[in-house]
């Protein structure tokens, strides 16, 4: 794992984790109405997993940011809609829609990108004051 | 006589300790949403009087080298939260904003005495 020395590594690798969860949400928001013709095929909402990542081992420097662990698929049941008439429907006239809550993936969406603009925030905010202590004396 | 780096005083380690503090909040904004992570922070006044030898090393030979005060020595504390969270989260934004914009507050006024002091010096040399 690359190194986390400053602030910069710090917000780039929680904003990064930021992104993935941006990005299954619209994967999932972009999947809620298809179907498809068994449970198995039906698509299920993935989330990813966080996880805190350390400077050092003790975690004695107080240092940390977060990282994506991992990428899960939910373990929900695809509803089951009697439509016989529909092309992907299977023998007993079934269909299979994807396991995703509308509402669920908004409130996901904003939680997300809300820690993005906090993380930008406290870039910024270090930043300049970065670079006052530059120009230090001058 | 005094050296250049005694004459800035408390400041010049304040702004260190401001810095580092700065970090352990950023680290704790940028693990807001990570489940069972538990929110830092270090006592600034108890840290900042041991690095200004109240407690801290003395120095009791002109050959003695003076230890740079930081963080890593400090005690990290662990935040009480204000209300627990299911997923074992301490980190609450308000909170930890709240000390974020306190400590660069601070960090900018040490910054700004530090500039004066360096100015006060640069007039003091010109003899303007």
């Amino acid at each position: 794992m690359a190194d986390l020395n400053n602030i910069f590594d710090i917000a780039g690798r929680s904003m990064s984790a930021q992104m993935v969860r941006l990005n299954t949400v619209a994967s999932n928001l972009a999947n809620a109405n298809s179907v498809s013709s068994s449970t198995d095929e039906a698509y299920r909402a993935i989330r990813p997993v966080f996880e805190t990542s350390y400077a050092d081992a003790a975690g004695k420097s107080g240092l940390a940011t977060v990282d994506v662990a991992e990428i899960v698929a939910l373990d929900r049941e695809p509803m089951r809609i009697f439509e016989p008439g529909h092309p992907s429907s299977d023998k007993d006239g079934f269909i299979y829609q994807a396991a995703v809550d509308t509402e669920e993936e908004m409130i996901e969406m904003m939680e997300a990108s809300r820690q993005y603009q906090n993380t930008v925030e406290v870039v910024s905010t270090l930043r300049s004051l970065m670079m006052r202590t530059v120009n230090m004396g001058q | 006589m005094a050296g250049f780096g005694e004459s800035f005083g408390l400041h010049a380690q304040a702004l260190v300790l401001r810095s580092q503090r700065n970090e352990i909040l950023a680290s704790n904004i940028a693990n807001a949403a990570t489940p069972n992570f538990k929110a830092r922070d270090i006592d600034f006044k108890s840290v900042l009087s041991a690095a200004a030898g109240q407690g801290g090393l003395q120095a009791s030979h002109a050959g003695h080298i003076s230890k740079t005060q930081t963080t890593d020595g400090a005690e990290h504390m662990y935040r009480v939260p204000v209300m627990p969270s299911l997923d074992g989260n301490t980190v609450e934004l308000s909170v930890e904003q709240m000390e974020f914009s306190e400590n660069v507050t601070g960090y900018q006024t040490s910054l700004t005495l530090l500039n004066r002091r360096i100015n006060g010096l640069f007039s003091a040399i010109k003899g303007e």
